[in-house]
């Protein structure tokens, strides 16, 4: 008697040869032809590259990328015009990010005491107040490209949490002009040429999700239109060299910071003017140094209907003044160090609180309803108005050093300090620190899988800011302390 | 008892064993000709332009942030894009475990010199995918030349072929282009390229590469850069060497180094920029070549 061998044993008593035959063949055959899944955002569904190519880590731009947008979003390969693409193709990628999100900052709250089961307000007290809980950030519309060759445009509705929309950004550009990559023309709402992009930041929160620099003012200060990280209305000119290593713009600039229906000022204008080169460092990789300089006037006096300011009315106009380097240090694959430095000065008039008397939030709406001067809205320079005794130009420097450990093209960890010192307050004997600003950031983002269709990112960071003399008052010496934030954020950050 | 034999009980057993032969096998067909293991034995491969040197291993980060959506994991243009190229509109991405290079300054079946890479890289090629990726560092750019040479088992066995010689460039002249003219009849590149230059001669809607996929002969009308480069002495050796893998052969072997000037000026003349070539042709009143004229009297 023949003893069957413990495969024939199985095959005989449960699947015969033929069937596990075939059940391997269709194994094989599945793991041979297997495919990554795929899906598409908008510039990566048309051009077929990973966000890698072009962002250090989604949304920071590499040198690749950022000559890709100086490009007007041409790879410059002779198929950027939409006529070259499958017509159904319709350039739009949201983006969104859930997230959880704790706040913990010092506040003025009443204190209580208790008689008889009845509570009665004594006082006020600084204490911690903490906040936690999910949440979610707005919504933005990516839809950008090429109208035809060398055409290119941007569209950008965004979105508040609560779904409010906003045109964020809304431009069309001509690329390339007379073949010259030396000659690029934006008109409408964009980013200023900041190559450390505040709209590409690599982190989320209130105070870690912009840049301090890019927005600091003294204390009481009026001034809010020379803020270089918000995106302004005007025009551009921009060039470059074919391999983006010299890069030069100038825009002229509605002195609005961005309002829409000429609601602020009126024939005030502003000039930001910026230049960069960079050199090729062998192994530690690309260097690039620059400058940039923002000088500008805005109305301090709106004419008046019933002593209300009549918006877009603004005459008056004072100047103020924004400069300062950049520099974009790559030390081997994986490590850089970004530096922006600024120096800033307003005209007296700023300082004391002047500029925006017809309370703008920046989209299109208002940040108060009252009499200028009153209910915290900022003054009206109206006939006969002079300003306090010792008032004088504010000035400042400020920096940030923003370092990136990028692990891998799919792991970025990273590190921020930001530092705004008043060198000169607007109004003399006002304590020299206040105002002052140090702000840390720290973060990683990790994209789980990395492919030319979708982004997607485990987003952490954490942040402290810490600001002199802006923070509760003291209860018992009626003096204001120093202001302390932090935030901790972790989300899911995801675009397609 | 003698278990009995039966010819179903044979074609089980031998279908079974070849089913397990399949289960092994086939996977490892399919993964073309190299495995992972295969590429890390050949980290050590260098590349060298001017005084630089590239090594292979120091390639791979930025051969995965660019280049992998389209060349693939394993360098065999099977990246997750290649299922979307569709050409001969945007051709599909360059297979470099097969050392078959179209931009090449050696002579036609050789392995380009590591500097034909390197350009090729920072140049792109317009009418594809691939950008110019010219804001990469030299040295970034010469690694990766080291990195795509590592998918190939040819860079182990052979080495780049000798440049081809490029002699001093001719003044142009209206003979030369009328010469050059004969040259385009002669050697018919009107049979792709059309007789103007507008690649819709009879050949070109039945053109295929080597692994025959559909393929345009370029148009010199549209203003496109030439693939491998757009000087005239580019324009001499993409002729002169051939494109490999594509139905563009080399002249080498038909075309006079003294022809070749000829060709390129009048070529000159068929391309939408102004050039002094075309210029000269407009005062010559210059006919394009006639596919029906006997040879030598066009």
């Amino acid at each position: 008697m023949r003893v069957s061998s413990p495969l024939q044993r199985c095959s005989q008593s449960l699947f015969p040869p033929s069937l596990i035959a075939a059940l391997l063949l269709v194994i094989s055959v599945v793991l041979s032809c297997s495919q990554p899944a795929s899906a598409l955002p908008a510039f990566a569904r048309k051009y077929g590259l990973r966000c890698s190519a072009c962002h250090e880590s989604w949304p920071m731009l590499n040198y690749f990328g950022q000559k890709f947008k100086d490009n007007g979003y041409q790879l410059m390969n002779d198929r950027d015009s939409p006529i070259w693409q499958n017509p159904s193709y319709w350039p739009v990628t949201f983006r969104i990010t859930p997230i959880w999100h704790r706040v913990s900052t010092n506040q003025n709250v009443d204190t209580y005491s208790t008689v008889n089961g009845v509570s009665t307000i004594t006082g006020t007290a600084i204490e911690r107040i903490t906040s936690s809980g999910f949440d979610l950030s707005g919504l933005d519309f990516h839809t950008g490209g090429t109208l035809n060759k060398n055409v290119s445009f941007y569209v950008l509705p965004s979105s508040d949490p609560t779904g409010a929309f906003h045109f964020e950004q809304v431009f069309g550009r001509l690329d390339n002009v007379l073949n010259s990559p030396w000659l690029n023309i934006k008109l409408g709402r964009f980013e200023l040429d900041n190559l450390l992009s505040e709209k590409r930041i690599l982190t989320l929160t209130g105070n870690g999700g912009i840049y301090q620099t890019y927005h600091f003012i003294p204390q009481g200060d009026g001034n809010i239109f020379g803020q270089i990280g918000d995106n302004q209305f005007g025009l551009e000119y921009m060039g470059h060299s074919a391999d983006d290593r010299t890069r030069i713009s100038a825009s002229l600039l509605s002195s609005n910071d961005g309002n829409v229906n000429l609601s602020l000022g009126s024939n005030s204008y502003t000039g930001f003017f910026t230049g960069s080169q960079a050199f090729d460092a062998g192994r530690l990789g690309v260097q690039r140094l620059g400058f940039y300089a923002m000088a500008g006037e805005a109305a301090t006096y709106y004419r008046t209907l019933g002593g209300i300011p009549i918006p877009g009315s603004g005459i008056d106009n004072k100047g103020f003044s924004r400069e300062g380097f950049v520099g974009q240090f790559y030390l081997g694959q994986h490590f850089d160090l970004q530096v922006v430095t600024q120096h800033g000065s307003d005209n007296p008039w700023f300082g004391q609180g002047y500029g925006n008397a017809v309370a703008t939030d920046g989209n299109g709406g208002t940040t108060c309803v009252g009499q200028p001067g009153t209910n915290g809205c900022p003054p009206d320079n109206t006939p006969g108005t002079t300003l306090p005794a010792g008032a004088r130009s504010p000035t400042w420097n400020g920096a940030t050093f923003e370092a990136h450990y990028i692990y891998s093209p799919q792991l970025i960890f990273i590190g921020r300090y930001e530092l705004e010192r008043v060198s000169q307050q607007a109004t003399v004997g006002t304590a020299s620190d206040l105002g002052n600003i140090d702000n840390y950031v720290i973060g990683f983002r990790y994209n789980p899988f990395m492919t030319s269709r979708a982004g997607f990112a485990y987003h952490s960071e954490f942040n402290v800011l810490k600001q002199n003399g802006t923070g509760p008052v003291n209860p018992a010496t009626g003096l204001p302390t120093n202001l302390t934030v932090s935030e901790l954020l972790l989300g899911m950050d995801f675009d397609f | 008892m003698e278990e009995e034999i039966t010819m179903g009980k044979i074609l089980g057993k031998w279908s079974l064993w070849l089913g397990v032969t399949a289960f092994f096998a086939l996977p490892l067909a399919s993964w073309a000709q190299l495995t992972m293991q295969d590429l890390k034995a050949k980290l050590n491969t260098e590349a060298h332009v001017g005084n630089l040197t590239g090594h292979a291993k120091d390639g791979a980060n930025a051969y995965r942030r660019y280049c992998v959506g389209c060349h693939g994991d394993l360098g065999d243009g099977n990246g997750e894009n290649a299922d979307w190229m569709e050409p001969p509109l945007y051709p599909k991405p360059r297979n470099f475990q097969l050392g078959i290079f179209k931009c090449r300054s050696t002579p036609s079946g050789t392995l380009p010199l590591d500097s034909d890479l390197f350009d090729s890289i920072g140049r792109g090629f317009d009418r594809s995918m691939m950008p110019p990726w010219n804001t990469l560092t030299k040295q970034e750019k010469v690694d990766l030349v080291a990195w795509v040479k590592h998918f190939s088992p040819r860079w182990a066995n052979e080495k780049s072929g000798d440049p081809i010689k490029i002699g001093p460039e001719p003044e142009v002249t209206a003979e030369r282009i009328k010469a050059g003219r004969d040259v385009f009849a002669r050697v018919q590149c009107w049979k792709c390229h059309g007789v103007v230059g507008q690649a819709n001669g009879p050949s070109a809607s039945t053109l295929t590469d080597d692994l025959g996929r559909p393929i345009a002969p370029f148009n010199f009308t549209e203003g496109a850069r030439p693939k491998c480069g757009s000087s005239d002495a580019d324009i001499y050796r993409i002729f002169m060497t051939g494109l490999d893998g594509t139905p563009m052969p080399s002249y080498a072997d038909n075309i006079k180094p003294d022809e070749g000037w000829d060709l390129v000026f009048y070529l000159r003349t068929l391309m939408s920029q102004n050039s002094k070539e075309k210029e000269m042709a407009k005062q010559l009143n210059l006919k394009p070549v006639d596919p029906n004229a006997p040879a030598g009297q066009q």
